[in-house]
């Protein structure tokens, strides 16, 4: 290329560039709110939905985020869901809100009620589903179930105590149905790579009562990583929102110790402690944010509820996957290759996005959810061979028989 | 003290107290500046979300400042008390957790036609709170457990009961908050544009005249007045020195339990975790600054209501991080306690020849 068509793409690119901007301020700018329970910047769960709305900005011209960060009674408590939404739709122009936490539920279905000619969207509840919801509110939930059981998997193939620690949230059907979704993957590999009995597997999952560490009143999630490590567990699996468990492991790996960590929710949470992190199972919000975004600004938005699965062509194609899996640097190559064996059977069984629609349909997998398996007290979940249906999966009532911990809070 | 100093101590006072203002502005000003944004942006923010902005009152919005202010009004009340008691009563916050968990019990339990229920709701959670304050009361007087300490365990104990009773018996499938009370267990605000509880307001406005007025004009509030300046010589001037640190500790229980109960019965409509959201601290913090002054309590909160709601509109419109507000009131505190100590030292000073003055005989002086 010469030197003056060069100069002449530049120009052109530039002129494009600023053309898009100012198409952007023009009058197709399409605003759509995002409320976070914790900080942008969490490494975690908040930061998967932030940088799928900046995903958005980039994919589609003239759409634009604003948002409000650490929305919970900790750190906002002047402040109402109700608040946020009139701010963002009388002072911002946004014709979309997303709420993208299970805290924000029912505060949703009553502000989507006052404002009809928005549309909402809140992240893991089922109001969708239930029929609870006006028209114009919607559910979307990433199954990671699937993520947790590949979780599950490298923790069992990495682990030389035999023993797993799982630092849980809090307690609910969504908590309860993702730790024993990395137990089901952790008791299949200890027992089908590992060669061992999975009854020699100890799964104890301690709950720090809500979804980040908030000083007095949960338990700190520092420490509890650190008891898992002293009381013998050498993987710590991260179910809560931020980096806690992973940090921790990279402390005592630097003084010499043989642990491993998992964190959660979000693709680029291994950097935290690369060297001992074996994997991380994470949300990518991005292609379903896209589709609703633009069906919004189409008018083809319908209400609906969707459990969205894995693109298994490829669990790091963020341009498609809902629910991602990358592995880490502390995973040998060995493991790696049955980790993959073990990815390509589950998605054998996958069977696509679970819905309102289908949710009740025959044969839908969630991979290891699968016969026999009890309850936490013995009470049977499905017989030999049985897969179990997706709502008793999405509404578990109890951790499942074998993990060690509380499946209520009473 | 000659009659002309009175004035010209106020004048001090006041040149304190635009000063400190004036210094802690500059400070926010350049922080602000230090995180890349305009000073101007924040303030046009700030104006805006408190509902302020273009020269016209946003009813909707500025409720939302009077929302926070009344139940942090009403903590504020109760710690003039216990302030004036000499009494540090940090378990303020576990005090309106009690009284939000009392509240709902009522809401949930009990069937009534609303103009009963919601006085019998917030009957139960002052009752709540006064019990939880004086929990911190006898712990002091008769266990020997600083308040403080007794404070932060008891709001501790508060927080994980109340979260026990959400994810436990109260609780609804998955929620993270009980279920939504029925519309007569609520307060209503006055209408769709002023979203406040006039009750509430009403409640806030008498709670203060009568508490200053107790602490001014009463032979109760000098036993009080003593107790806080000297425990023991008020003992020994035969001041009911224990009853009166227990009472103390009962009102303000009292008013943060109403606190709690306008938090679920108002602004969540259920009870969820860390209900209080640390209004009790910023009680503290506001009493802290105003000291015995209780006349400035509503403005100085007021104030406090205006920046954290207004801070919102921060994070939104100009995605500034959430903690600017926090740092804007430490800046603001520092700086006041900070002036107050200086102007203190400095009165110190000019009294100290004043004294020399006034030991010399009347008659010269009176020549002089």
């Amino acid at each position: 290329m010469t030197r003056r068509s060069l100069v002449i793409l530049v120009l052109l690119v530039a002129m494009l560039v600023t053309a898009s901007g100012s198409f952007a301020q023009g009058g197709e700018e399409f605003v759509f709110g995002m409320i976070l329970v914790g900080p942008h910047n969490d490494h975690g769960w908040s930061e998967a939905h932030y940088t799928a709305g900046q995903y958005v900005e980039e994919m589609i011209p003239g759409a634009r985020m604003v948002y409000l960060e650490s929305l919970n009674a900790a750190d906002r408590p002047e402040t109402t869901l109700e608040q946020v939404v009139e701010d963002m739709v009388s002072l911002e122009g946004a014709k979309l809100i997303l709420t993208t936490s299970d805290e924000f539920e029912e505060d949703t279905l009553a502000v989507a009620a006052k404002y009809p000619d928005v549309t909402f969207i809140n992240v893991s509840g089922d109001d969708a589903l239930t029929g609870d919801a006006p028209s114009n509110l919607g559910n979307v939930m990433g199954a990671m179930e699937w993520g947790k059981e590949i979780a599950g998997c490298a923790a069992a193939l990495a682990t030389e105590t035999g023993s797993i620690g799982y630092l849980g949230p809090l307690i609910n059907a969504e908590t309860r149905r993702l730790a024993s979704s990395v137990y089901l993957g952790a008791r299949y590999c200890y027992e089908n790579y590992r060669g061992m009995d999975p009854a020699d597997l100890t799964f104890t999952v301690t709950w720090i009562g809500f979804w980040f560490n908030i000083p007095g009143v949960t338990l700190d999630p520092t420490e509890q990583s650190n008891l898992f490590f002293d009381q013998g567990a050498d993987v710590v699996i991260s179910g809560i929102d931020t980096t806690e468990a992973v940090v921790v492991a990279g402390e005592r790996a630097a003084r010499g110790q043989a642990v491993w960590a998992i964190p959660y929710d979000y693709a680029g949470a291994c950097a935290e402690a690369p060297e001992v992190c074996l994997g991380v199972p994470y949300f990518n919000w991005g292609p379903s944010y896209v589709q609703i975004v633009q069906s919004v600004m189409d008018g083809t938005w319908e209400q609906g509820w969707a459990w969205t699965a894995p693109y298994w062509e490829d669990l790091t194609d963020n341009s498609k996957t809902p629910v991602g899996w990358v592995n880490g640097e502390a995973l040998s190559p060995e493991q790696a290759a049955q980790l993959d064996e073990f990815i390509a059977m589950l998605a054998e069984s996958g069977t696509g996005d679970i819905t309102a629609d289908n949710i009740d349909d025959e044969g839908l997998s969630l991979g290891l959810w699968v016969g026999p398996l009890n309850l936490q007290d013995g009470t049977p979940l499905a017989a030999e061979g049985e897969i179990v249906p997706p709502r008793s999966v999405w509404y578990l009532e109890q951790l499942l028989e074998g993990m060690t911990g509380d499946s209520s809070a009473q | 003290m000659t009659r002309e100093s009175i004035p010209a101590r106020r004048l001090i006072g006041i040149g304190v107290a635009v000063g400190s203002i004036a210094v802690a502005l500059l400070l926010t000003a350049l922080l602000i500046v230090a995180v890349n944004a305009s000073p101007r942006d924040v303030f046009d923010k700030i104006w805006e979300g408190v509902g302020l902005a273009g020269g016209r009152l946003d009813m909707p919005r500025f409720s939302g400042v009077i929302n926070f202010w009344i139940p942090l009004m009403l903590v504020c009340t109760g710690l003039l008390v216990t302030f004036t008691a000499g009494l540090w009563n940090i378990g303020v916050e576990g005090q309106m957790v009690m009284g939000a968990i009392f509240a709902t019990w009522v809401a949930q339990e009990v069937s009534l036609p609303s103009v009963l229920l919601v006085p019998l709701e917030m009957a139960a959670a002052a009752l709540g709170g006064a019990l939880w304050g004086l929990l911190a009361g006898v712990l002091k007087t008769r266990g020997g457990v600083h308040e403080i300490f007794g404070g932060v365990a008891l709001n501790n104990l508060a927080n994980i009961f109340g979260i026990y009773l959400i994810s436990g018996p109260w609780g609804n499938q998955g929620g993270q908050a009980t279920p939504p009370f029925r519309e007569e267990a609520l307060l209503l605000p006055a209408s769709s544009e002023f979203r406040v509880s006039l009750v509430a307001l009403v409640m806030v406005g008498v709670a203060f005249v009568v508490v200053v007025m107790a602490l001014r004009g009463t032979h109760w509030g000098l036993e009080l007045k003593a107790l806080g300046k000297s425990a023991r010589s008020a003992l020994l001037l035969g001041v009911p020195t224990q009853r009166n640190a227990l009472l103390a500790m009962a009102i303000c229980g009292l008013l943060a339990g109403i606190a709690g109960s306008i938090r679920v019965l108002f602004t969540y409509g259920n009870l969820r975790p860390l209900v209080s959201g640390g209004i009790g601290f910023l009680g503290v913090l506001v009493v802290l600054l105003t000291g015995t002054r209780a006349l400035w309590a509503p403005i100085v909160a007021f104030f406090f209501a205006a920046i954290m709601v207004g801070s919102t509109r921060l994070n939104i419109a100009l995605q500034l991080d959430q903690s600017l507000a926090g740092v804007v009131q430490g800046i603001l505190v520092l700086v006041f306690i900070l002036a107050n100590g200086i102007s203190a030292r400095l009165r110190a000073r000019r009294q100290a020849p004043a004294a020399e003055a006034a030991s010399i005989p009347p008659k010269e002086a009176a020549h002089g």
